[in-house]
């Protein structure tokens, strides 16, 4: 039994014209996403160069952001890291959102066996805490980032079927779907064309909350040297090596986590956009 | 007994549960790259006796089935062997280390329930007003803040710019302890608090629309008794249940607050298990938390049953 309850939205109504917050929220995430394609290219320095004879540096002129322990310039990893922040989170919502709408459209509109097998791995998924499962398989298969994201995957579309089911059992009893029924229209189509249109605004804000979400986890992963591979620039990794070096160049650790949390609140300002948008335009009967 | 019968009902599904995660647990030895026999030896020079030694010890020349009701006999005596990398038991280690992550999770949790009681029911009678708003803004960027973010963040300010509070162990004695766990408390609730405060609101705003609020105030009762007695007794239904969710978040955040204060309690002792492939130590530690967050999951089923005599009626029916 958990508590649903309504979910608070920082935009409170649909608007006509654009909202400044939005504004800001979508410059910055296309910003960061520039970044994780094009980051390497714009970066003054390579990400991966180490200046041993430099070392540890704080703030100066040629390194804005000093650099860490190995003389590697801190910007320039900022810079490189939005790949790993980026691209990682974007394939977990994804791929959560394709098996969980799948699975959540069949389950709500066959029912019977199927439903019951669907939900019997939702039920289990949702008992057990993901990240520790990630935690566990990690250390048994020994970390990455890629298997990190497959296991995420499987742990957060349980949570999209379930909604998608909700909302497809809601719309299958209704005359549309009858209609279409009664013309021969065939079952896949009426799912995915009929159906999935009606409850896609539901599917896309959970996606947006995925991709928050997996983006702290994975972060979180390489932050416990589980995730990405050791000198992989990543925000999650920075913090972690840049812990011991607080004292001397706070930055280093400050700057990525900051990253962290600018681009996972910009992704769910930016979900609940989507969201207030499309169920205004009536997509939600 | 109808109680008596849902709480039988509820175990024996944990039960079964125990029994998957228990059969996923042990298959992970197999899933593992490599021979059971690289698995558990490691680095150690291998020779034949030890080789011997090890299969005897793990059954491992037993049939797949055999040597995991083997190994279940042993967990259900909370026996999950010794830990590669230091010999010493399992179990052993887990209870070693987990009084100082239960303190820092009910230190933690106090915290998000006074913040996210007090800052949600003021966000949610001041609905709308700037304040509100803030609030509201404060709890999505609360919410994106994963643990070891907001743990740099005051071990930097707290810490190190101030010097106020220590910035690794977990301290002696109580209130050494309480001191020295502050910071990594307050790191561990920053999020929990975020998601406790939209909640509450929410869950206040929804009793405060309700007809039997106004019709009470129009009856000339009090402001205060109303809050009291009307809205926030009704509203602590779904805030029992969000509680419940919140100490099994709690409990997985404690893991990277305790890497990032080198606090040495169960999160530690998962994260270094993980690291080095310490299969023995990683099964006893996830049959251990597993154990934990379905005991949770178990209370605030009950919790809801104390509390709302609507859901009583139904569950027990």
């Amino acid at each position: 039994m958990s508590a649903r309850t309504e979910v608070v939205s920082l935009i409170e109504a649909p608007r006509t014209r654009p909202n400044v917050l939005v504004v800001v929220t979508l410059t910055i995430l296309g910003l960061i996403v520039l970044l994780a394609v094009f980051g390497r290219l714009v970066s003054p320095y390579d990400p991966m160069q180490q200046d041993l004879g430099l070392g540890l540096s704080t703030p100066s002129s040629e390194h804005w952001l000093g650099t860490d322990a190995l003389g590697r310039d801190i910007l320039s990893r900022i810079l490189a890291g939005a790949a790993s922040a980026v691209v990682g989170p974007f394939v977990i919502a994804l791929g959560a959102m394709v098996l969980g709408n799948v699975l959540g459209l069949l389950a709500g509109y066959r029912g019977g066996r199927i439903d019951s097998i669907i939900m019997r791995w939702v039920d289990l998924t949702f008992s057990l805490p993901g990240t520790l499962v990630v935690i566990v398989v990690a250390g048994t298969f020994g970390g990455s980032y890629w298997l990190a994201v497959v296991l995420l995957i499987i742990l957060v579309a349980p949570g999209d079927a379930r909604i998608i089911r909700g909302a497809t059992l809601e719309q299958a009893p209704r005359p549309y779907v009858e209609a279409a029924k009664s013309i021969g229209v065939s079952e896949p189509r009426i799912l995915l064309t009929h159906i999935w249109p009606n409850v896609a605004p539901a599917a896309i804000a959970n996606a947006s909350i995925n991709f928050a979400g997996s983006l702290v986890a994975l972060a979180g992963l390489s932050f416990l040297g589980l995730g990405v591979a050791a000198g992989t620039p990543d925000w999650g990794l920075m913090v972690a090596e840049g812990r011991s070096l607080l004292f001397v160049n706070p930055v280093a650790v400050l700057a990525p986590a900051a990253m962290i949390v600018l681009t996972a609140t910009m992704v769910s300002i930016a979900g609940d956009w989507v969201y207030e948008r499309l169920s205004s335009r009536g997509m939600s009967r | 007994m109808a109680i008596v019968r849902f709480i039988v009902r509820r175990l024996l599904a944990m039960l079964v549960l125990l029994f998957v995660i228990s059969f996923l647990v042990f298959s992970l030895l197999y899933l593992a790259p490599g021979s059971a026999i690289d698995v558990l030896l490691k680095n150690v020079p291998r020779n034949p006796e030890t080789v011997a030694a090890l299969t005897a010890k793990y059954h491992l020349d037993e049939p797949f089935i055999t040597q995991y009701w083997i190994w279940l006999q042993g967990a259900l005596r909370l026996d999950f062997g010794e830990s590669i990398q230091t010999t010493l038991p399992v179990t052993g280690e887990i209870l070693a280390r987990l009084p100082v992550t239960v303190f820092l999770a009910i230190y933690a949790f106090a915290i998000e329930m006074a913040i996210g009681l007090g800052v949600g029911v003021l966000a949610a009678l001041r609905q709308r007003s700037v304040a509100d708003r803030g609030l509201v803004a404060l709890t999505v960027v609360g919410l994106s803040t994963p643990a070891f973010v907001s743990g740099v963040f005051l071990l930097y300010v707290f810490s190190v710019a101030l010097g106020w509070f220590p910035a690794f162990g977990a301290g002696e004695g109580f209130l050494d302890r309480l001191w020295h766990l502050t910071l990594p408390a307050f790191s561990l609730a920053i999020v929990g608090s975020a998601f406790v405060v939209k909640h509450v609101r929410a869950a206040v705003l929804a009793v405060l629309d309700q007809d039997y609020v106004t019709f009470a105030r129009a009856r000339g009762i009090s402001r205060s008794k109303v809050l009291f007695q009307y809205v926030l007794r009704n509203a602590m239904i779904p805030i029992l249940g969000v509680s419940a969710m919140v100490l099994a978040f709690l409990l997985i955040g404690a893991v990277f607050i305790e890497v990032t204060f080198s606090i040495n309690g169960m999160g530690s002792l998962v994260v270094k298990a993980a690291n080095s492939q310490d299969l023995p130590m990683i099964q006893g530690v996830a049959i251990f938390i597993a154990l934990i967050v379905m005991g949770f999951n178990l209370l605030a089923d009950l919790a809801y049953l104390a509390a709302d005599p609507r859901v009583r009626n139904r569950t027990l029916a």
